[in-house]
């Protein structure tokens, strides 16, 4: 079985909610839809107080290179634009909407038809995930568009999709790989049709046994697909490891994944490029897991875009347990802490992750005793522990000489760590005076 | 609404700790312990016990009175090295009293002096351990004979090891069994080959040590006498018989492996332990003393720094 060759940690899987199919959240009666949904400048809005919009109206512009369209998740009319506090508490211009009825674009394919054909050119097809605002949905939310759009002097060999699901909990790719086998199959074809590979290879854990079968036997009725059993272990799906796993090749560093001839896309995205390409549905919708071990049920949901955290959660468990002490967006390796519950959900969001008080807590920080055990489990080959001593000391210089801008931020070494010091929050704080560093220097 | 904790992530962590691991060493030590008291009688015990004993009254006491900081003697970590430090010298009725002083000097200048737990660069059990070996030439080379299993008197006859009458010109006067097993005068807890590679095996079963260092560390000293063995039988002793006696077992499995003061990547470790086999070697045959393992592993310590800042463990992207 493949996997990648260096560092990595086994976290316990919690996959609780694999058994809940993929339930319709209501919309709530006011949407707040954020203008920089993925990575990059926020898009401009085209709407203003008072218009009328439909489902799947474009509202938000991407009029810079690197940014994406954004499109009204419900119909109604538009209350304000005013910046909002996401959901960690960064302000966001975003675009208020009075939800009336559910009025949908004509546009929009709503049959459950499935469309297998694709004429489109890949020029067309990158224009139409660039109008449809597809943006990759493993976490980084870079613009699908730019992703798909070879630079000149590159050549794609390998499609990668990324369904390892290696963090912790996290359920709703497996869902959509049980509930939408063919859909993503056909989502794969037409990314490997724009990348003009020969072969595109979807790589899943193997603690996910079912999907794997279901998915291999809905890639024997398609050309190119491959799937690729990958030993269960994380960072499995980080980009760089799953090109190693699947390729065997090596991003060198400060290098992008085309350099190596590979483009990697999570496998919600090639779901999402299913609808949008063969039904010209744009990305107005998450599909999310809400778990937590200690909640009474667990869920996978497909909810609007723009739906609050705490609607989310009142349509779902109902309300948290009086004993939750943090609330994840994301997984519990990458994911990142909710401050602010009345915040928005966004393009890229995976998962309400409920910790209870205990199990969110932190460990008192012990003395190094220089085990080693951070090292053994960086998938990046740094040395977590000399970064942590020179961040203190302030060297920012051999911070840098000690390679930090490699680092993932996977978190394996902070998980693996027997004095519970917070490594990877030290790492960070390396690599903004890094960078900040840098940028001086320029 | 009650306040959500913000960390960052991840928001997982394993289950490992440092008191897990420094009580995992010292039930790793117990088979040898156990093998000492079978041989030594309740000397060995004894010993072992005010050596165990001081260490932790040291740290607590300087951590209470000089540092004046929490006391962290519940890690485990001053339990091994009272252990360690017992298991170096003879169990004697004089070293009842002399191990205080190496408990001192180990927990004081060995590991408190630094910092405590992490900071220091040298093993502080072999840091004692070499203080009573200079200080107290006499009482730490006066062996108990190994008489019988569990003998219970305190006043045992008292003999060389292998090492110290090879030394002397003589033959070791052991067979390569009772090496193995540790029917042999010696350091209480390094006799028994078999009980502390036992120790050994549930260390690496529990990833708290890797093969790297003993493997490096007996095997050079394993090929290094060989080699001078085949070159002259007569003169050097057969290979091995040189890795069952004296401390290399110990040394390699216990005492080089000590996170701390040993190097942190694999390339590293090697190194390290190649030079811990080597310096052993020159020490017993061509040094004033006839056992080097302490004296090799403390030399190798002082360089770790050196190995961990040339040693970098291989990138990923590179």
């Amino acid at each position: 079985m493949k996997t990648f060759k260096m560092g990595g940690v086994h976290p316990e899987e919690n996959k609780i909610s694999n058994d809940a199919a993929i339930q319709v959240v209501p919309v709530s009666a006011q949407m707040v839809v954020l203008m920089n949904q993925h990575l990059g400048a926020p898009a401009t809005p085209v709407v203003q107080k008072g218009d009328k919009v439909k489902v799947g109206q474009l509202i938000g512009e991407a009029q810079t290179f690197m940014c994406a369209n954004v499109h009204s998740p419900v119909s109604g009319t538009v209350l304000k634009i005013e910046p909002v506090k996401d959901a960690f508490g960064l302000l966001k211009p975003a675009v208020h909407i009075t939800v009336e009825g559910d009025e949908w674009m004509d546009t929009i394919d709503r049959t459950p038809d499935i469309k297998r054909q694709c004429d489109l050119e890949p020029a067309a097809i990158v224009s139409k995930l660039k109008e449809m605002g597809i943006v990759g949905l493993g976490g980084a939310t870079f613009p699908a568009h730019i992703k798909y759009s070879v630079p000149e002097g590159k050549k794609a060999e390998y499609l990668i999709i990324n369904a390892a699901e290696c963090e912790p909990y996290l359920t709703s790719d497996y869902r959509v790989m049980m509930e939408h086998a063919e859909e993503v199959c056909i989502g794969v074809s037409i990314l490997r049709k724009a990348l003009g590979v020969p072969n595109a290879y979807i790589g899943i854990e193997s603690n996910k046994p079912q999907a794997i079968a279901k998915m291999q036997e809905m890639a024997r009725q398609f050309e190119g697909i491959v799937i690729e059993p990958l030993k269960v272990k994380y960072p499995q799906g980080a980009e760089k490891q799953l090109i190693n796993a699947v390729t065997g090749r090596k991003v060198p560093s400060g290098k992008l994944p085309i350099d190596v001839g590979c483009v990697v896309s999570n496998l919600g995205t090639a779901f999402a490029v299913y609808e949008a390409i063969q039904k010209n549905k744009p990305l107005i919708e998450n599909i999310l897991t809400v778990t937590g071990k200690k909640l009474p049920t667990q869920h996978n949901c497909l909810v609007r875009i723009g739906t609050t955290y705490n609607d989310i959660i009142k349509h779902t468990i109902g309300e948290l347990p009086a004993t939750t002490g943090k609330v994840i967006s994301g997984g519990t390796m990458m994911g990142k802490a909710v401050v602010n519950l009345d915040a928005p959900t966004v393009k890229g969001n995976s998962s309400v992750l409920v910790m209870d008080g205990d199990e969110a807590r932190r460990n008192p920080e012990m003395a190094c005793i220089r085990c080693g055990k951070c090292m053994n489990a960086c998938p990046m080959g740094l040395e977590p522990y000399l970064f942590s001593a020179l961040v203190k000391a302030g060297r920012t210089e051999e911070v840098q000489q000690n390679n930090i801008l490699d680092c993932i931020e996977c978190g394996c070494c902070f998980f693996s760590c027997p004095a519970n010091k917070p490594l990877t929050d030290e790492i960070r704080l390396g690599k903004n005076r890094v960078r900040a560093m840098m940028a001086a220097k320029k | 609404m009650n306040l959500l904790n913000i960390s960052g992530s991840p928001h997982v962590h394993s289950d490992e700790s440092t008191k897990k691991i420094m009580w995992r060493v010292n039930l790793a030590l117990v088979p040898a312990l156990l093998v000492a008291i079978a041989y030594f009688g309740l000397n060995a015990l004894l010993v072992s016990l005010i050596a165990v004993a001081s260490c932790v009254l040291f740290q607590w006491l300087i951590e209470k009175f000089i540092l004046k900081v929490p006391t962290t003697v519940g890690d485990g970590s001053a339990v091994i090295t009272g252990l360690l430090l017992a298991f170096n010298v003879p169990s004697t009725v004089d070293m009842m009293w002399i191990v205080v002083i190496g408990a001192l000097v180990a927990m004081g200048i060995g590991k408190m002096a630094f910092g405590g737990l992490g900071k220091n660069p040298f093993n502080p059990a072999l840091v004692g351990r070499v203080f009573l070996l200079i200080s107290f030439p006499v009482q730490m080379t006066t062996w108990p004979v190994v008489d019988g299993i569990f003998p219970m008197n305190f006043d045992v006859a008292t003999g060389a090891t292998p090492l110290g009458a090879f030394k002397e010109g003589s033959l070791p006067g052991v067979t390569l069994m009772d090496a193995f097993l540790g029917h042999m005068g010696g350091s209480l807890g390094e006799v028994s080959a078999l009980a502390i590679l036992l120790g050994a095996c549930y260390l690496l079963w529990k990833k708290i040590i890797t093969w790297h260092i003993p493997v490096s560390f007996i095997g050079t000293a394993l090929i290094f006498s060989a080699i001078l063995w085949l070159v002259n039988p007569e003169q050097y002793m057969d290979p091995l018989m040189t890795i069952f006696t004296g401390g290399i077992m110990l040394g390699a499995c216990f005492m080089a492996t000590d996170m701390v003061t040993s190097p942190m990547s694999k390339s590293g470790q090697l190194i390290f332990g190649f030079g811990c086999g080597l310096l052993t070697i020159i020490i017993r045959n061509w040094g004033a003393y006839p056992e080097g393992v302490s004296f090799a592993i403390l030399l190798m310590n002082s360089v770790t720094p050196l190995i961990n800042r040339w040693c970098k463990p291989a990138r990923f992207a590179n």
